[in-house]
């Protein structure tokens, strides 16, 4: 079967059956297992409407354990396990962490990893605020900034692309096609540099992708923001003599500091998972691995289950701290 | 307000200026791929994209006719070649300065004569037109060599977007990874957007025991790595049956989406006037009508961005895919494993992997542009509150 009519068809049944599925479940609810009729009416009618949010929340709730919850706990148990010939797993206690501890290569994407957690969220958000700043008064600022904000719609794999040719190197003697090698020439460079090569600064190239693509999200954020801010708490500093810089930082910025947060923990996770720039780029080589791919490299090619559920889970206890938080901030509100 | 940046002009300069350097910095690396994938593969490696914009002196070699084919006896032992060097289609540009010598390029003006020695003379005419003459020795062999020195105005094809998208003959072609894509995505949006909605409703408003502790759950969930459902899922995947494939990936992308949709959606709906609710319920209508007939029609902002979301998310995403879908037949490959695929095996011809790179990302731009007002709200709702 040609896999555009499967996918109809999926839309069909899909679509078709949770429909199906809330419609009739209802009806069974109201109609059959407790009747709005008979001597038991207002019992009946209690009991439906107790059921009744478990009927609306029954598929999301199934999908949600299944897809994301059900995952942590088996990747905790398989991070425990070695994977034997044959389908049987053995539990081996800490060993896959020992292993993992003791390899050089985990090591460097731990470090890279930290290294990507301090520059993209610090840089996207910087330059975020900074356009959000510069372009807030500007005639033609809304151009500027869907410009701004367009990255965030192209794949981290179509970004890698973009930024390969941007640090494409050619020999000395023939014409440079990557923009940076050429600037680099043109401001007294000796010769063209490969980029993606030079251990260390590597990464720092690598973090410009994701920095070019979450730079949008922030600076619209954080103009939202700052066109929320009061005006009569800068009309105040004007009068009392404060100049552009005083006012964006002593009177703007600790206006928006809850929103500066949200929106530097948002990109952390985003940074934390980053997989794709990297698959595509370096694939991890001249000391560039990170994590996500170092997890991938053991699940996919080594095909050591232990190892790449031990390694998952570092990355699901770096992401802790700041579920711990959005989940405190997310009940605090509600009340 | 406006009197911080707004009365002097060289702050409003320097605003201006400041502002044109980011949007340019940030256009570039984008701009440089879109124009490259323009261009031959030849003219990629020949100059910077940068250049192609502007008209580019450009040094061409061409040849003569063949001699022994085409010359004309013209008495006294002398034969002639004439012709046209750049045959019918003429000259894209004007010509500068040609030569017949790689080292003396730009040797003679148009019109002018050159002599080659011993009485061969080659005359060459701004429109490319030649005379080429001497001896029955000279004028034999191999055609006489010219370097025309030509200004040629920007220079753009379509073919790279033929070859990538329609060329039958090419096994790299983006076309089947495009259908793939669109095959994967569509119902990977829908779906998420059904289950959640009615979730949304149930955690905005309806009252059970233990709701508090559904949404915290929710907000939770919205970020655990999917890294950590790959292995357990595809396990999963296998003992049920479905294996790799769109069914798997069509759950995974909704089961990974749902997070996302029901805060966004419980956040919306939340923010709905109370009465109109209230109002219906009096009249008699059951939580399905209020749903179906009021909260549904009124959530559709937030429907809409959820879904740019999803579809940005889903269309772009490779993990998913790679663990979900793609198996080793490459029968299902989706746009972004193809890019990956062209980046090992054709990592230098940039013509190819820009324009398949753009194939990819056009669809998303298309959608970014014309529905940015509702990502922006959902952006605004998503992560503010």
């Amino acid at each position: 079967m040609h896999p555009a009519l499967q996918g109809v068809i999926t839309i069909i049944v899909g679509v078709g059956g949770c429909i199906g599925y809330f419609y009739f479940a209802n009806l069974f609810l109201d109609k059959v297992l407790f009747p709005a009729r008979g001597p038991n009416i207002g019992r009946n009618i209690n009991r439906a409407n107790m059921i009744r949010p478990w009927v609306f929340l029954f598929p999301a709730m199934f999908a949600l354990g299944l897809y994301l919850a059900y995952p942590v706990v088996e990747t905790i148990r398989l991070s425990l396990t070695e994977r034997l010939p044959g389908g049987e797993y053995r539990f081996v206690g800490l060993e896959n962490y020992q292993f993992m501890f003791a390899e050089a290569k985990f090591w460097e994407a731990m470090r890279n990893n930290l290294l990507w957690l301090i520059v993209v969220p610090a840089a996207s958000t910087g330059f975020g605020l900074l356009a959000a700043q510069l372009t807030d008064r500007l005639r033609w600022g809304n151009i500027a900034k869907s410009i701004i904000f367009m990255p965030m719609a192209i794949s981290l794999v179509g970004a890698a692309v973009i930024f390969k040719l941007v640090y494409e190197a050619r020999p000395e003697d023939v014409a440079q096609i990557g923009i940076l090698n050429h600037l680099y020439l043109l401001f007294g460079g000796s010769e063209p540099q490969q980029w993606l090569q030079i251990p260390f600064w590597n990464n720092i190239f690598l973090m410009i992708v994701l920095i070019w693509i979450q730079t949008g999200f922030a600076m619209v954020i954080l103009s939202a923001a700052l066109r929320g801010i009061p005006e009569e708490t800068v009309e105040a500093a004007i009068v009392d003599g404060a100049n552009p810089f005083q006012i964006f930082f002593k009177i703007k910025i600790p206006q928006i500091m809850g929103t500066i947060v949200v929106v530097w923990t948002t990109i952390t996770i985003a940074t934390l998972k980053v997989f794709d720039i990297v698959f595509a780029m370096t694939n991890g080589q001249w000391e560039t691995q990170v994590l996500a791919n170092y997890m991938y490299d053991k699940l996919f090619r080594a095909n050591d289950w232990g190892v790449g559920s031990a390694s998952a889970m570092i990355i699901m206890l770096m992401v802790l701290p700041i579920l711990v938080w959005n989940v405190y901030n997310a009940r605090k509100e509600m009340r | 307000m406006d009197s911080i940046a707004g009365q002097k002009p060289a702050v409003v300069w320097a605003l201006n200026i400041s502002v044109v350097v980011l949007v340019l910095l940030w256009i570039f690396p984008t701009l440089g791929l879109f124009v490259s994938s323009f261009r031959t593969g030849d003219q990629i490696t020949a100059s910077g994209w940068w250049s192609s914009m502007f008209p580019a002196e450009q040094v061409l070699q061409i040849r003569a006719a063949d001699p022994d084919d085409n010359r004309v006896d013209i008495g006294n032992g002398r034969y002639a070649v004439e012709g046209n060097l750049f045959g019918e289609e003429g000259l894209q540009g004007t010509m500068n300065a040609w030569g017949t010598s790689s080292r003396a390029l730009g040797a003679y003006e148009p019109g002018e004569t050159a002599d080659l020695g011993d009485g061969e003379t080659m005359t060459l005419q701004a429109d490319g037109s030649y005379v080429w003459e001497g001896n029955d020795d000279q004028i034999s062999g191999r055609a006489q060599r010219v370097f025309v020195t030509a200004t040629q105005p920007p220079d753009f094809t379509f073919a790279n977007y033929n070859f990538v998208l329609f060329d039958e003959n090419n096994s790299e072609g983006m076309a089947r990874a495009f259908l793939n894509t669109l095959t994967v995505v569509i119902p990977a949006t829908i779906i998420p957007i059904l289950v959640a909605a009615f979730a949304a409703y149930a955690l905005a408003w309806m009252d059970f025991p233990g709701r508090a502790l559904l949404i915290a759950a929710v907000v939770a969930l919205l970020v655990v790595p999917l890294q950590l459902a790959l292995i357990p899922l595809l396990s999963l995947h296998n003992a049920i049956g479905i294996g790799k494939g769109y069914l798997g990936v069509w759950l995974a992308h909704t089961g990974f989406g749902l997070p996302l949709a029901i805060y966004l959606l419980r956040n919306y709906m939340v923010g709905l006037p109370r009465d109109i609710i209230e109002n219906a319920k009096v009249d008699g209508a059951t939580d399905f009508q209020i749903f179906t007939k009021i909260i549904l029609p009124l959530s559709f902002p937030a429907l809409a961005s959820f879904a740019i979301f999803q579809f940005l998310w889903t269309w772009n995403d490779l993990l998913v895919a790679l663990v979900f879908l793609i198996d080793a037949s490459g029968e299902t490959t989706v746009m972004t494993r193809q890019i990956v695929e062209l980046l090992g095996t054709r990592g230098g011809d940039w013509e190819i992997l820009a324009t398949a790179a753009f194939v990819s990302i056009a669809v998303p731009l298309v959608v970014f542009f014309a529905m940015q007002r509702y990502l922006v709200r959902g952006l605004l709702a998503g992560s503010v509150k």
